[in-house]
């Protein structure tokens, strides 16, 4: 009978023990050209939690469109981080108090544990010369990029464009001319910055593709010496900020895992794999050391000049009835 | 013992019942909701979404290729099954199945490939561009992959009626001393004309809707070759909910009045053919 109840004891405090080593996962919901890097970046972490926490880390990815995702997480995808490519995005699932308080001061460098932005990717031996933003409304000169309407590329890359004329002291209206022109010479608006880079790369139209500075890289990799990679002298600076989910992860109970996660980013560790992918680092020993992967000649200008803030700038540019929607109006 | 009032068929009252709840919870609902949502909006908004004259450009564009696209299907589509009917030849086993395939395949996928094939540098585009002949990021590309999505419709409609027809109709009118165009046109086409049509309303509906072929080869371009679908989900993406589904309710409602007319043709071909 004592030999039982012995038994008995060790079989619960068995149990106790795997109890106290619990079984978190959490769920990252990204935008499109992050898997891999997550992918890294999880793998590295998930050891390190477990040795210092003793806990049995999952991580799960989801990868889409970035507003496409924000809504999914505003509908209830169970979210815990959000990783996405536009503030407009993160502030979109704040608003419906999902995420709370200031949420971007919550996290160091205000939540941005990278930074990336857009550069050009041009045809062997740069063949039309194009180096800077004005070469690009040269005559005969066609440009790739994905429609700034439903894709985060799309209106980066229009910002980008918009601010070479503004940062460097030209008017709205001159502005104005010139992304008229641009765009007029698009032969193609791709809904999103993967199809942008298939009409690019494999249908090989266009003489230049406007693309994330991360894609960029492994574009020009896959082509084996067929394209070649463009800085120009200023660009924008592209900003995919991290979120904690406030009401996902206190429903769940996996606040701790998750801010242990965000706050892994900004590691020396980390910041390496984050190199390694081709986003830009914000620590700047890291970000020195892989001076050959991002060069320094490139001027970076924030969203702040050239409108409020990121959201006056998207509904001002970009918005139904702003400077793109005035493009495309046919003349009468 | 007072008369029942007994019809021919039992379980009216059930089967109506389930085809109400059936209906409701895959059809109506769902268009409920979006008129719902729509329904958020002041008429000024409304009218301010989906009246804009981009937007009346997309909705040309859209049902004009969705038609084009099934005209096209109604006869090439009645080709195909008249050579699947009345010929035999080696592999039409495998050519019957090919029918179906567009239905399979997932369409972003029929877009890619299109797009590729008719591009300066594809297979196809190297000879045709040089022509003058744009299938990719044209209107011409939309109506080739609306022509490929609808396909099986047409064909699969009007083969089992060509199945059941009767060659002696056609052997008595020829033996009347029709020629071959008027027996087809007095004998075949008529019976053939319901199924006709309603493989041109499938097809057309289909067209209506397509989204994922026809971003990968219209280009996309406002104005030019921009559909519907895709100021809806432009709209989405400035989380503007409201004007999204307004412009999808303005579509229902237009392909709603379109199908009932369709419906009405048919109906009258079908009093017209007794």
């Amino acid at each position: 009978m004592t030999r039982l109840v012995s038994k008995l004891a060790v079989a619960l405090a068995l149990a106790a023990s795997s109890a106290a080593a619990a079984d978190v996962t959490l769920l990252n919901v990204s935008y499109d050209p992050t898997r891999e890097l997550w992918r890294d970046i999880n793998d590295h972490f998930i050891p390190q939690y477990k040795k210092t926490k003793g806990d049995n880390l999952a991580i799960k990815q989801s990868h889409g469109g970035s507003s496409t995702q924000a809504r999914a997480v505003i509908d209830g995808l169970d979210a815990d981080v959000v990783t996405l490519a536009s503030v407009i995005d993160t502030d979109a699932i704040a608003q419906k108090g999902l995420i709370t308080g200031d949420w971007v001061k919550r996290l160091p460098n205000s939540s941005l544990p990278y930074y990336s932005t857009i550069v050009f990717v041009v045809r062997k031996g740069n063949p039309k010369g194009i180096r800077d933003w004005p070469d690009l409304v040269k005559p005969g000169v066609e440009i790739v990029t994905p429609n700034p309407k439903t894709s985060g590329n799309g209106y980066l890359s229009f910002f980008a464009a918009w601010g070479s004329v503004i940062t460097r002291g030209g008017s709205k209206k001159d502005a104005v001319a010139y992304v008229t022109k641009l765009y007029g010479q698009v032969p193609v608006l791709d809904s999103g910055a993967r199809g942008a880079t298939t009409t690019f790369v494999q249908k090989e139209i266009g003489d230049v593709h406007l693309a994330w500075e991360n894609e960029a890289h492994l574009e020009v990799r896959e082509a084996k010496g067929d394209l070649d990679l463009v800085y120009p002298p200023v660009s924008i600076r592209a900003e995919p900020h991290v979120a904690l989910v406030d009401a996902n992860v206190d429903r769940k109970k996996t606040r701790a895992a998750a801010e242990a996660y965000l706050k892994y980013l900004y590691t020396d560790e980390a910041q390496e794999i984050i190199a390694k992918h081709f986003y830009r680092p914000i620590n700047d020993a890291v970000l020195k050391k892989n001076a050959a992967t991002f060069p320094a000649g490139i001027k970076l200008f924030s969203v702040k000049e050239i409108a409020a803030d990121f959201a006056a700038a998207h509904k001002e540019l970009i918005g139904t009835g702003g400077v793109f929607d005035t493009i495309y109006k046919p003349k009468r | 013992m007072a008369s029942v009032n007994r019809k021919v068929l039992p379980g009216l009252a059930l089967s109506l019942g389930y085809t109400v709840f059936y209906l409701s919870l895959l059809v109506l609902v769902p268009i409920a909701a979006c008129f719902l949502k729509a329904s958020s909006l002041s008429a000024e908004e409304l009218w301010g979404a989906v009246w804009t004259d981009r937007a009346r450009a997309a909705y040309l564009l859209t049902f004009g290729a969705a038609f084009v696209a099934a005209v096209a299907n109604a006869v090439l589509g009645l080709l195909l099954a008249w050579v699947l009917v009345r010929y035999a030849f080696p592999g039409k086993r495998i050519v019957d199945s090919l029918i179906d395939l567009p239905l399979a395949l997932p369409t972003a996928v029929a877009g890619l490939v299109y797009s590729a094939l008719y591009v300066k540098k594809g297979w196809l585009g190297q000879y045709l561009v040089p022509l003058g002949i744009q299938g990719a990021y044209s209107r011409l590309g939309i109506v080739l992959v609306l022509i490929f999505v609808g396909l099986p419709f047409v064909v699969r409609t009007v083969q089992p009626i060509l199945e059941d027809l009767d060659p002696e109709s056609e052997e008595a009118s020829a033996s009347l001393g029709a020629t071959r165009w008027q027996t087809f046109r007095s004998v075949i086409l008529p019976t053939l004309r319901p199924a006709l049509i309603t493989g041109f309303a499938l097809a057309f509906a289909r067209g209506v809707g397509e989204y994922g072929s026809v971003v990968f080869i219209s280009g996309n371009m406002p104005y030019k070759t921009e559909i519907a679908p895709i100021l809806i989900v432009a709209r989405l993406e400035e989380f503007a909910y409201g004007e999204a589904t307004a412009i999808a309710v303005v579509l229902l409602l237009i392909s709603f009045a379109m199908l009932i007319l369709i419906n009405r043709l048919e109906r009258w071909s079908l009093r017209h053919e007794q």
